[in-house]
């Protein structure tokens, strides 16, 4: 989309295509010949692996709703129908469910590799803007799609989740009835949750097409951090990147199948194999491991409305922080001291997680505190005024420089 | 250098991921269950054809008179990858169970004898039933168990075979039994198994661990019927994505060699 | 034994052999994959467990008729009449649309059992109505005979006979 186009219509009926619809011109300028810089890394394979997540869970997603019936009489048992009865159901069903683990596996991953190289910045907000959009889409369908099997972690997990909103002052307890369409999570409740999760990946995928636009104006950020200075430093993104994104999507796949043949239930919890039960609730509720560090973040703090508030803040605070690091240089190869930063962070996120899964109390309760706060010193302190204390390390004059230094003339 | 602090980054998730079911799973004061050797387990995990049909003989007889096994119907018992008996024992098996049917031609609701499509019939007519003929606890349908529960067939085992004298100092209230594998360690259920409880018809000496291996055995299908068949496809499909990560690793060796 | 222009050509081969290799690779999983996908469509094992009944046929008269549902379509079971099955034999039938004898549609002279199904579009046929005493479809006219072959109006076919057998003097089992 960036830079003149180079499709070139080879016959009668592209060439008339082309000057009415020039489908196969756009599709031409960003998948075939649209320029990538040449020294992407594996953490890069993660946007054409989580693209193969999305259409992945919105085929078997629409296949289980033809077999899965949303009422609260039915909707248990109909999951066991598709185990069961259906042809393969098994196999669709255990897709769809580790697919969302592998989904949220591989945006944590293709996340953190935008906090490491600095993909947030200048030109790139936008793009980075989309994509905690997408995240948050991400995290509502993953939530409804799990309420929808209708066992005891469904409910308890949705009661838990539905009643942060009566902590909002004065209007809390009307939204959350409002939500539910009653007085508890119930059978409106479910019939609204699959409403909207059969909703949601669609707007996921639209905001995904602006994703991938907003991406290829600016063109990709890349290991070095430093722009793309002339053609030497690019290749067209076919065959070269299709063949590397296959690949680590073939790599990536085997992770993938052996969840799904080999440890179906790994990811999930045993509670949800017991129907739904409105008078009896499980001794410990937690979310899936994905939401752990947030729902951490929420059991740290003592005030019911400061805990949501805190939650959703870790979330919105992403939205800020392409204004919150200062540095001007982009990748944290040339950064040092956020290097170390960076690697807190990252075992402060894995802490949080762990600590989700823990009893919220004594010393649980006090470590999730200090995670909770160095998440957000992260992000208000430590990034605004690194840029300015920090002495980069020589930033390479243009992408070939590095690649070529890295391997020495044979 | 980035590579290594994001590596750890990935593996630290993979471990969260893989790991944290486990603490939220050891509620309470319970005692972990021994892991004991199925046949199931593993990549090549297939049902042991005899201990399923034994442990169907100890549901019948035993566990019956109070669970339910609301998601089996008596034809999946001649089904692939199950017990595998045949169509005509399956046909004998349902005739001997009594279901409802109905609304008749004068719109009454009549017995019958069940048919390989029918499920097994629940023994209570609903929980309340369940619950008042049970003392107020409610005996849990059978069908998923082995999934229902953290630790397994090897808890659903280890239940049922773990029934001691309560310690000293714990009181037990009358129709509560003293079990250490059970969260609280007071289960409503009376210790199920009592040795030579059923007779085998295979000749097999029927001990209540034996019992409860076999019972056990037949729960973990109940629960996973496909259990076989992904396992079996779940090999290939291995097998294929590793050969063809080879392929397209070779062939993006070839394809980036051309750059130079 | 290569020299160095037929080494040039087998590197080019070796690579073009690598690249159909993968291509194939994908295709095959590509198929694999979309087989549980398209077969997932297909009457499930619950379905399939329904698709044969087995129904008692002692109470049914002389000259009465039951309808039972088999696969979530009606069928007749009529005991018919002397009178019935003489006029079903009597007919020639060279002229008729669908040219069947009457003694290809019973394992029972007494006994006709068949899919109510409408040939034409799928309707349901009234019983003993029409012109030829048999079953007539209201949708769109076509008259059947008591043996339920078509005589007249726009379906194609005699409507149709379900396989069933006998399991005892007065019991079938249908599919």
């Amino acid at each position: 989309m960036s830079g003149e186009s180079t499709y070139n219509p080879s016959n009668g009926f592209t060439k008339w295509m082309d000057s009415r619809l020039p489908i196969l011109r756009l599709a031409h300028d960003s998948f075939v010949d649209y320029p990538t810089p040449k020294n992407l890394n594996y953490w890069w394979t993660f946007g054409g692996i989580l693209t193969f997540c999305l259409v992945t869970q919105i085929i078997t997603g629409i296949i289980l709703a033809m077999h899965y019936t949303p009422h609260v009489d039915f909707a248990f048992n109909s999951v066991e129908h598709i185990m069961r009865n259906v042809n393969y159901g098994w196999l669709i069903r255990y897709i769809h469910a580790n697919g969302a683990s592998m989904f949220f596996l591989a945006v944590y991953i293709h996340i953190f590799r935008g906090l490491y190289y600095g993909s947030y910045k200048a030109p790139r907000e936008v793009l980075w803007i989309l994509g905690v959009i997408i995240y948050l889409l991400m995290m509502a369908a993953a939530f409804m799609g799990y309420v929808l099997p209708w066992g005891q972690m469904s409910l308890w997990g949705a009661t838990v989740i539905t009643n942060l909103f009566g902590a909002i002052p004065v209007v809390g307890e009307s939204v959350a009835i409002w939500l539910w369409g009653g007085y508890s999570i119930d059978n409106p409740t479910l019939n609204r949750f699959f409403s909207l999760h059969y909703l949601i990946p669609f707007l996921i995928l639209g905001v995904v097409i602006l994703h991938i636009w907003a991406l290829h104006v600016p063109g990709n950020n890349n290991p070095v951090g430093i722009s793309v200075k002339s053609k030497q430093d690019t290749v067209p993104f076919h065959p070269y990147y299709t063949v590397k994104d296959g690949f680590a999507l073939t790599v990536f796949l085997i992770l993938f199948a052996y969840f799904i043949f080999f440890a179906p239930n790994v990811l999930g919890h045993a509670d949800n194999y017991i129907q739904a039960n409105p008078l009896v609730t499980p001794a410990h509720i937690v979310p899936e491991w994905y939401l752990l560090p947030f729902y951490a973040i929420l059991r740290a703090v003592p005030d019911k409305l400061g805990g949501v508030a805190l939650m959703f803040g870790a979330i919105f605070i992403l939205f800020l922080l392409p204004w919150l690091d200062t540095s001007k240089v982009r990748s944290a190869r040339y950064r040092p001291l956020f290097r170390q930063f960076y690697a807190l962070l990252v075992l402060d996120c894995l802490l949080l997680g762990y600590l989700g899964a823990q009893p919220a109390e004594g010393i649980y309760i006090v470590l999730a505190r200090i995670g909770t706060i160095y998440y957000f010193a992260h992000f208000l302190v430590v990034l605004p005024v690194l840029g300015i204390v920090e002495k980069p390390k020589a930033v390479p004059e243009s992408i070939s420089e590095p690649v070529l230094g890295a391997q020495p003339a044979e | 250098m980035m590579t290594r602090f994001a590596f750890k980054a990935v593996l630290g998730a993979a471990i969260m991921a893989l790991g944290l079911s486990a603490p939220a799973h050891a509620a309470g004061d319970a005692k972990a269950p021994a892991a004991m050797e199925w046949s199931f387990d593993g990549l090549f995990g297939t049902y042991d054809r005899d201990a399923l049909r034994r442990g169907f003989q100890v549901y019948k007889e035993v566990c019956a008179s109070c669970h339910s096994l609301n998601q089996i119907a008596f034809r999946n018992l001649s089904q692939a990858g199950g017990p595998e008996f045949s169509e005509a024992e399956v046909k004998a098996i349902a005739r001997e169970y009594i279901v409802e049917d109905g609304p008749d031609d004068y719109g009454d609701m009549y017995e019958r004898a069940a048919l390989p499509r029918d499920k097994f019939p629940s023994p209570y007519p609903n929980e309340n039933a369940a619950r008042a003929a049970n003392g107020g606890a409610y005996p849990p349908d059978l069908s998923l168990i082995n999934k229902a529960r953290g630790g397994g067939a090897d808890y659903v085992h280890a239940l049922l075979s773990g029934y001691e004298d309560a310690p000293e100092g714990v009181e037990m209230r009358p129709g509560l039994y003293y079990n250490p594998y059970m969260a609280g360690g007071k289960i409503a259920m009376p210790a199920p198994l009592l040795e030579e409880l059923v007779e085998y018809s295979d000749g097999t000496p029927a001990t209540v661990e034996q019992m409860s291996m076999d019972v056990t055995h037949f729960l973990n299908w109940t629960a996973e019927p496909e259990l076989e068949q992904r396992k079996r496809i779940g090999f290939m499909v291995l097998i294929y994505l590793t050969i063809f990560a080879g392929l397209m690793f070779f062939s993006m060796r070839k394809i980036w060699a051309d750059l130079h | 034994m290569a020299d160095e222009h037929n080494s040039a050509g087998d590197e080019t081969n070796r690579r073009d052999f690598l690249y159909l290799a993968t291509g194939a690779f994908a295709a095959i999983g590509a198929a694999n994959i979309a087989w549980p996908l398209i077969h997932q469509m297909n009457p499930d094992a619950s379905v399939k467990a329904l698709a044969s009944i087995e129904v008692d046929l002692a109470a049914i008269e002389t000259g009465q008729s039951i309808t039972v549902t088999w696969r979530g379509k009606p069928v007749f079971i009529r005991r018919r009449t002397e009178g019935e099955i003489a006029e079903a034999r009597s007919v020639a039938e060279t002229d008729m649309p669908d040219p069947q004898n009457d003694i290809d549609r019973v394992q029972k002279d007494e006994w006709l059992v068949m899919v109510g199904i409408c040939t034409h579009l799928g309707c349901v046929p009234l019983g003993q109505a029409g012109d030829f005493n048999g079953w007539f479809c209201p949708c769109h006219g076509s008259h059947y005979d008591t043996s339920g072959r078509i005589r007249k109006g726009p379906a194609p076919k005699n409507l149709e006979i379900p396989s069933y057998e006998f399991v005892g003097d007065s019991r079938i089992k249908i599919g």
